[in-house]
C-alpha cells in the first residue's frame, strides 16, 4: 500500500505520504485493541493492524464520499473512533499534551483504568532526543527498523503505563526508507522477512504470492476510490459548530453559495466542472 | 478523481497578469520606489525573478549590509521549503543562516531576544498556519515590548516571514490567512506583498522598520509571479496602499493572491492595501468618497477578518458618500477544506457578483422616486 500511495503521490494525484513500517506495526502489535492512539501522520500501519479496510484508507487518501473525515483534510490524516484512532492534525506534536489528557481520562474511568493506555506517536522534531530521563520519564531506546525489538519494548512500556499509571518514552531509532531501496539490509521489511524465513515460517513463494495479492487488492481499492464522487458540498459548512447549533453567518453563507451555484453553476466553467465531482452536484446545499 | 492542480496553482492568468512588470522600463517606474543609492537611476539593471528569488535577494542585501543580521527558522539552512533562503547559509555562513528546532514559539522568542539586543532578526515560520504557537510571543512580547519598557527596549528589529493564503490543495493547515488575528496587536505591523518587485522593496522596508513586522507571503506567488526586479537595493513604503487602476464607480480593496482574480473592468478602482496594520486609511477613504462603493476581498473568513475593521472605518468616514453598503467577499467562516477549496476562496464569479449587486444597489428612497440630496 505504501508503494502504491507513494507512486500516486508522485503522479500528483494525492498530496503526500510517509511510512515507517517496523516502528508503527511493531508497536501496534504490542498495544491492546482499545488503547487510544494519537498519531503524527505516519501511523496508517496501526489502522491496518486493527483491521481498518483498504477501501476506508483509500477513501481518505482520495477524499471520496466514503471518507469519514468528509474530504476536508490532506491525505493520510486519518481518524476512526471505532479503532480508537484520533484524527490527525498537520501541526507537529500538538497531540502530545492532548495525549496526557486522554491518559488522565482513562485513569478517571473505572472501566478503563488499569486496562487501557494511550499511545502517542511523534517525531524527533516534536521532542529533542534524549530528554525523557530529564523529565523523570522511564525511557527506552530501541532499533526502530527492527519490528520485534519495537514490539518487545512497547510491550514492556505498555505494561508499566497500565500497571503503574505513568508515562513511558520509547525512542524508536529509525529513518524513512526510500521505497526503491529494496536492497538495503536495514530495510525493516527485509529484516522481518529474513527472520521469518530463518525460522522456517515463511518462504519466497509465500512472500511473492502475498505481495501480488496485496498489490492487486490495493490497486482495486484505488481504482474504485478514484471513480467515487467527492462528499456533498454541504460538508463545506457542517461540523464547524455542532450541527444543531449552526450560527447565522454559516447559514447565510451556505445559502449564498447555493444561490451562486444556481446563478452561475452551469454558465461559469470552473463551477460547472468542479460541482460535477461532488455527490449531489451542489444541489443539496 | 480530480486532475492534479497545475504547478502554478489555480490562477491561470497569473503569469500574464498586467499587474506584473515585465520590462526594465516598467519595473523602474514602480510607484513609491526609493533607491538606497540616490544616483543609480541611469545605470540600474533588472533581473527576471520570481517572488522567492526576490525575497532571497532582499535578505541577501540585508546580510551584506548589516553585520548584525541573522536568518533562522525550520529548514532555512537548507533553503527553506519554498527556497527563499537558498544558498544563503553557504554564502554568509551558518552562524548567520541557521535551522531552529520545530518550535514557532521558540523561533519568535529567539528573534525578540536578538532584536532587544539591537540586532537584526529575520525569522521564518514555515507556514503561516503554524504561527499560532508563536502568538503569545508576538502579541504579548514583540508588540508590547517598547510600550512596557517605557521605550527602553523594543523588538523593532524583528521581522517574521510566513507563507500564507491558499494554493488549491493545502487544506486546513497549509492555506490560512491569519492577518486578521493580529489586527488588535498594537505595536505590530503586518505586510503582504503581491509579487517580486513589491516583495523585495516591502521586505527591505519591513526589516529596516523600527517596529516588529509580520511579512505574510502569498505562497502561490512564490513561483508563478515573475517580474523584472531591480538589482540595487530599494524600499517601498509601509502603511501605503497602492491604487493599481483608477476608476470612478466602485472601489475594490484587497491584498495578495485575490488581486490576480480581478478582471480589468472599466470604472473599477483597484487598490492593493499592501500593509494591513497600520493600514492606509487615507487612500481607501479618499477612493470610496470618490466612487461611493466599496467591495473588500480577502481569503480569510468574514467574521473577525480585516474587512470588518475596514468596513466599519469606511462607514464612519464615508457614510454620506456611500451609494451602497460596503460589501465583503471572503472565505466562508469555516476552516479551509481540502476538496472544497474552489468553492471556498473568493473567486472571480463571486467577486463579479458582488460588484454587480453593489453597482445595482438602490437606496430605498431612490426606488420610490424621491429626489435624493
Amino acid at each position: 500500500m505504501d508503494n502504491i500511495l507513494y507512486n500516486v503521490q508522485r503522479q500528483g494525484k494525492i498530496s503526500f505520504y510517509h511510512g515507517e513500517e517496523a516502528s508503527i506495526v511493531g508497536s501496534a502489535a504490542a498495544l491492546g485493541p482499545n488503547d487510544e492512539v494519537l498519531g503524527q501522520y505516519r501511523e496508517m500501519g496501526v489502522l491496518v493492524w486493527r483491521g481498518c479496510s483498504i477501501d476506508e484508507l483509500m477513501a481518505q487518501c482520495l477524499s471520496t464520499e466514503r471518507d469519514a473525515g468528509k474530504g476536508r483534510q490532506m491525505p493520510v490524516h486519518f481518524g476512526a473512533p471505532r479503532f480508537h484512532f484520533h484524527t490527525i492534525s498537520s501541526p507537529l506534536a500538538t497531540q502530545l499534551p492532548q495525549a496526557a489528557g486522554v491518559a488522565y481520562a482513562i485513569k478517571r474511568d473505572p472501566a478503563r483504568r488499569g486496562v487501557d493506555c494511550v499511545a502517542c506517536y511523534f517525531g524527533e522534531g516534536g521532542w529533542d532526543s534524549g530528554k525523557g530521563p530529564g523529565y523523570g520519564i522511564d525511557t527506552i531506546r530501541v532499533d526502530g527498523n527492527d519490528a520485534l525489538a519495537v514490539f518487545s519494548a512497547v510491550t514492556e512500556a505498555r505494561r508499566r503505563a497500565v500497571a503503574e499509571s505513568k508515562p513511558v518514552l520509547v525512542e524508536a531509532m529509525t529513518y524513512r526508507v526510500g521505497h526503491h531501496s529494496t536492497s538495503d539490509d536495514n530495510n525493516p521489511l527485509h529484516r522481518m522477512r529474513k527472520f521469518l524465513e530463518l525460522q522456517g515460517w515463511w518462504s519466497l513463494e509465500e512472500e511473492d504470492s502475498l505481495k501480488a495479492s496485496q498489490k492487486k487488492a490495493v490497486l482495486t481499492a484505488f481504482q474504485k476510490a478514484e471513480k467515487d464522487l467527492k462528499p456533498s458540498l454541504t460538508g463545506l459548512f457542517t461540523d464547524v459548530y455542532s450541527d444543531e447549533d449552526t450560527p447565522w453567518n454559516l447559514v447565510e453563507q451556505r445559502k449564498e453559495l447555493r444561490d451562486l451555484l444556481k446563478k452561475y453553476g452551469d454558465a461559469w466553467e470552473p463551477y460547472r466542472t468542479e460541482r460535477a465531482k461532488f455527490k449531489g452536484h451542489g444541489n443539496d446545499l | 478523481m480530480s486532475t492534479p492542480p497545475p504547478a502554478d496553482g489555480d490562477l491561470p492568468g497569473l503569469a500574464t497578469s498586467a499587474l506584473l512588470r515585465n520590462t526594465r522600463e516598467s519595473a523602474l517606474k514602480t510607484p513609491g520606489i526609493r533607491w538606497d543609492e540616490a544616483d543609480v537611476m541611469s545605470s540600474i539593471d533588472t533581473r527576471k525573478m520570481n517572488m522567492f528569488q526576490s525575497i532571497r535577494d532582499a535578505m541577501s542585501t540585508t546580510l551584506s549590509e548589516d553585520d548584525t543580521a541573522v536568518i533562522f527558522g525550520e529548514d532555512v539552512a537548507f533553503g527553506g521549503v519554498f527556497r527563499c533562503t537558498m544558498g544563503l547559509a553557504e554564502e554568509f555562513g551558518k552562524e548567520r543562516v541557521f535551522n531552529t528546532p520545530l518550535t514557532e514559539q521558540g523561533i519568535a522568542g529567539f528573534g525578540i531576544g536578538l532584536a532587544a539586543m539591537g540586532q537584526t532578526a529575520i525569522a521564518e515560520m514555515q507556514f503561516a498556519d503554524y504561527i499560532w504557537p508563536a502568538f503569545d510571543q508576538i502579541v504579548n512580547e514583540a508588540a508590547k515590548m517598547r510600550y512596557r519598557s517605557g521605550g527602553q527596549y523594543s523588538a523593532g528589529r524583528l521581522t517574521i516571514r510566513a507563507p500564507s493564503m491558499t494554493v488549491g490543495h493545502g487544506a486546513l493547515y497549509h492555506s490560512q490567512s491569519p492577518e486578521g488575528f493580529f489586527m488588535g496587536a498594537a505595536g505590530l505591523k503586518i505586510v503582504v506583498p503581491r509579487g517580486p518587485i513589491q516583495a523585495k522593496g516591502l521586505l527591505l522596508a519591513s526589516i529596516r522598520d523600527p517596529n516588529p513586522v509580520i511579512f505574510f507571503e502569498p505562497k502561490i506567488l512564490y513561483r508563478s509571479s515573475v517580474e523584472h526586479v531591480p538589482i540595487p537595493s530599494y524600499t517601498l513604503p509601509l502603511s501605503s496602499a497602492e491604487i493599481l487602476k483608477p476608476g470612478s464607480d466602485l472601489t475594490i480593496l484587497t491584498w495578495g493572491t485575490p488581486l490576480y482574480t480581478m478582471s480589468a473592468g472599466a470604472r473599477i478602482e483597484l487598490i492593493d492595501l499592501r500593509t494591513i496594520l497600520p493600514w492606509d486609511r487615507e487612500t481607501v477613504v479618499q477612493s470610496v468618497k470618490k466612487t461611493g462603493r466599496l467591495v473588500i476581498v480577502h481569503e480569510a473568513g468574514k467574521i473577525g477578518g480585516v474587512g470588518s475593521e475596514i468596513a466599519s472605518v469606511v462607514t464612519e468616514e464615508c457614510f454620506l458618500r456611500l451609494e451602497a453598503p460596503v460589501r465583503r467577499v471572503c472565505g466562508w467562516d469555516a476552516p479551509v477544506p481540502l476538496i472544497y477549496e474552489k468553492f471556498y476562496v473568493p473567486d472571480a464569479v463571486r467577486i463579479l457578483d458582488a460588484i454587480v449587486s453593489t453597482l445595482h444597489y438602490l437606496i430605498p428612497s431612490q426606488e420610490f422616486g424621491v429626489v435624493h440630496v
